[in-house]
């Protein structure tokens, strides 16, 4: 083999090798190493809704003199302030605490719901859950609460809801 | 001389790939027009998978399956191409990101498209987010969760997204935006960011070297029938994922969320970002003179104009009342200071005058024409050997004073793409057996165009060109790096060969 061709082959031959390495680095970071989320016996308890705190003051019914003094397009039987409560949730597992907070009202002026999202990894199996949230600041103690014994499946999603109707839902 | 071990690498790895691709198809001197070849894959992939998706949670898996499985002939390869090229462009933006920054191409006037750079990848990297997103499997399912989380820890939103995907409350109307923004939204703002990223450039080049294309795909190709890429399991949000094969080009920030809260990670990724963004003020460059315009001997030719690589020089009407046309003007903010346009202007021609000082029409006020001939005269000079070699350099390739002997002495230049074709002449006339012009690597000038500019004016391909009476056979082109010392004293002594044999045949005569 004439020593130009010969160059041309080896050449040749390291652009394969090197389209091989780049290809074999594009295969395996695309789905490797793998990640194990939960392991065989675990499962996940999750607690998500959305909720508006009661008023921090009650509404107060206007008087007659003071709705006199209102514009005839303003006169509504009742003032109401708009800041609402912070909401306080507490969850307990098999007595213990899992998730504890308390979550201030956003918006300008304290008057919007609250979000709650919590997620934590839990042993599948049976457990006593136990749920306690306070959502208005006139009322000292816990205000809704649900306190019941749940199964879970490996890898299943424990979902926990509420719905001011209904209280705590557990899905 | 003491090379910074960052480019030292780099340049080890450089001189790897021109071993096995030649400096024409190096991949590294092509890294930009490379992504641009790897988005024309992605996007002539993704519109062939768009026909047969289903753009619904009910709908997304079961059409990416029958894409994958049961068209696995084309659709199958579609898929794989599209994973794969889009993977493939993120090693290609890193090692682009890599390589401007080893060979110091990031800061002074560089700054813009290094910071309009960086934001490119995250744009890159959320189509590739959303792209996963679409196929609703458990992996789907899990990034969905996860950007949620992180969506919803900013302060500006309501903080109510994760909640989409828990509580089974998630719609088509949400997945369809998804499905936009990767369609539409994300790659026309890639897009815009990509204009802006070269939009201080001249003579960009959007196409790789059609070998380099070739064997790309080919490679892709072959990587998408070897191992084919398939979905996980269809999204389920009241079961947890227990292993996912995650792809680390793309997701490689989700698995921190199991281990940081969703704020640290922000501060981590914007940390980074903004580290990155900072870097040519953290480690600044002097900042040079730049090219001044003398009218006087200014035509407005616009031969500057063509050949600066930054779209520093425009043409405009003449405002001094001469009889040309046009005259040009350099824009201070966008020069780079290379003097390219000093070896371009016609004027600058050593010939013009021969006792007062040279004056040319665009001119480098560190090292003008006239010190520049000046150099020349005097290095000639100086050299008292058989032969008389002189090697013109710059200052970002191999340093010339390096190679200095008995017969060579250097002259060190801003760039070789300042060196007017007429200073070869020069050199010549004034007693030089050979001249020698190194400069960077081939293909991979500082400046982008100064030894491609340069090797053209030489072969009479470009304006101006080196004239018929300076003899090529004793003029020789050898782009080196700074570690290429010894490549160079290699060519170099076969140029001195050559050069005796050439004044023996004169003396013969």
């Amino acid at each position: 083999m004439k020593p130009l061709r010969m160059n041309k082959l080896i050449r040749y031959l390291l652009q394969a090798f090197n389209y091989s390495l780049f290809m074999a680095m594009v295969w395996y970071f695309a789905t490797s190493p793998s990640i194990q989320l939960i392991a065989d016996d675990e499962a996940m308890i999750t607690i998500a809704f959305a909720h508006a705190g009661e008023l921090r003051e009650p509404c107060r019914k206007l008087s007659a003199e003071e709705l006199a003094q209102l514009a005839p397009n303003m006169r509504k039987l009742e003032d109401c302030p708009r800041e609402r409560s912070p909401v306080t949730i507490e969850a307990y597992l098999d007595g213990g605490s899992i998730y504890n907070e308390t979550l201030q009202p956003p918006g300008l002026f304290g008057d919007g719901g609250v979000d709650v999202y919590f997620s934590s990894k839990i042993s599948a199996g049976s457990h006593r859950l136990t749920l306690k949230m306070n959502d208005s600041l006139r009322i000292k103690e816990f205000n809704h609460n649900l306190d019941q014994q749940v199964t879970i499946d490996p890898a299943q999603v424990l979902l926990v809801d509420f719905d001011s109707r209904y209280g705590f839902i557990v899905k | 001389m003491l090379v910074n071990p960052i480019k030292r690498a780099y340049l080890a790895l450089e001189s790897w790939f021109n071993l096995s691709f030649g400096t024409e198809w190096n991949p590294l001197y092509h890294l930009g027009t490379l992504s641009f070849f790897l988005f024309w894959v992605i996007l002539v992939s993704g519109i062939y998978l768009f026909v047969p998706f289903h753009g619904s949670l009910a709908g997304a898996h079961a059409s990416v399956e029958y894409i994958t499985n049961d068209q696995w002939y084309i659709g199958g390869i579609m898929r794989s191409l599209h994973r794969y090229a889009s993977d493939a462009v993120v090693i290609t933006i890193l090692l682009h990101m890599f390589k401007e920054f080893a060979s110091g191409r990031f800061r002074g006037f560089r700054w813009f498209s290094w910071v309009t750079g960086i934001p490119n990848l995250w744009m890159v990297v959320t189509i590739g987010v959303t792209g996963y997103w679409l196929v609703w499997d458990e992996l789907a399912q899990y990034i969905a969760i996860g950007s949620a989380r992180l969506m919803d820890a900013v302060p500006i939103f309501s903080g109510a997204m994760t909640r989409n995907f828990v509580s089974g409350e998630m719609t088509d109307r949400f997945f369809i935006l998804i499905e936009f923004l990767h369609l539409l939204g994300q790659p026309m703002l890639l897009v815009f960011m990509l204009w802006l990223h070269v939009k201080r450039l001249s003579n960009v080049e959007i196409n790789p070297p059609r070998g380099l294309a070739m064997g790309t795909f080919f490679a892709l190709l072959v990587l998408s029938l070897v191992a084919p890429a398939v979905s996980h399991a269809p999204a389920n949000l009241s079961t947890v994922p227990q292993v996912l094969h995650i792809d680390w080009f793309y997701l490689n920030v989700y698995p921190l969320l199991e281990y940081w809260p969703e704020e640290q990670v922000w501060m981590l990724t914007t940390g980074i970002t903004v580290l990155l963004m900072m870097l040519p003020w953290l480690l600044p460059k002097k900042d040079e003179p730049i090219a001044v315009v003398d009218l006087d001997h200014c035509n407005g030719c616009g031969l500057c104009f063509d050949d600066c690589p930054f779209d520093a020089i425009t043409v405009q009407p003449r405002t001094d009342g001469a009889r040309f046309e046009h005259e040009v003007v350099v824009d201070p903010s966008l020069c780079g200071a290379c003097g390219i346009c000093a070896g371009s202007c016609p004027a600058s021609n050593p010939f013009r005058t021969t006792g007062g000082e040279l004056k040319t029409g665009i001119d480098m006020p560190q090292l003008s024409v006239d010190e520049m001939r000046r150099l020349t005269r005097e290095t000639i000079d100086e050299m008292d050997g058989e032969l008389k070699i002189l090697v013109f350099g710059c200052e970002h390739g191999l340093d010339v004073k390096r190679l200095e002997g008995k017969d060579t002495r250097g002259v060190k230049l801003i760039c070789s793409g300042m060196l007017p074709p007429t200073l070869v002449e020069y050199a010549f006339k004034q007693g030089a057996d050979g001249v020698m012009v190194t400069g960077c690597r081939q293909n991979d000038c500082f400046y982008r165009f100064g030894n491609q500019w340069i090797k053209e004016r030489f072969d009479g391909d470009r304006k101006p060109i080196l004239r018929a009476r300076a003899d090529r056979n004793r003029l020789r082109v050898h782009g080196a790096a700074e570690t290429d010392r010894s490549s160079v004293e290699k060519d170099l002594d076969d140029f001195r060969v050559r050069l005796r044999a050439l004044n023996e045949a004169i003396a013969d005569e």
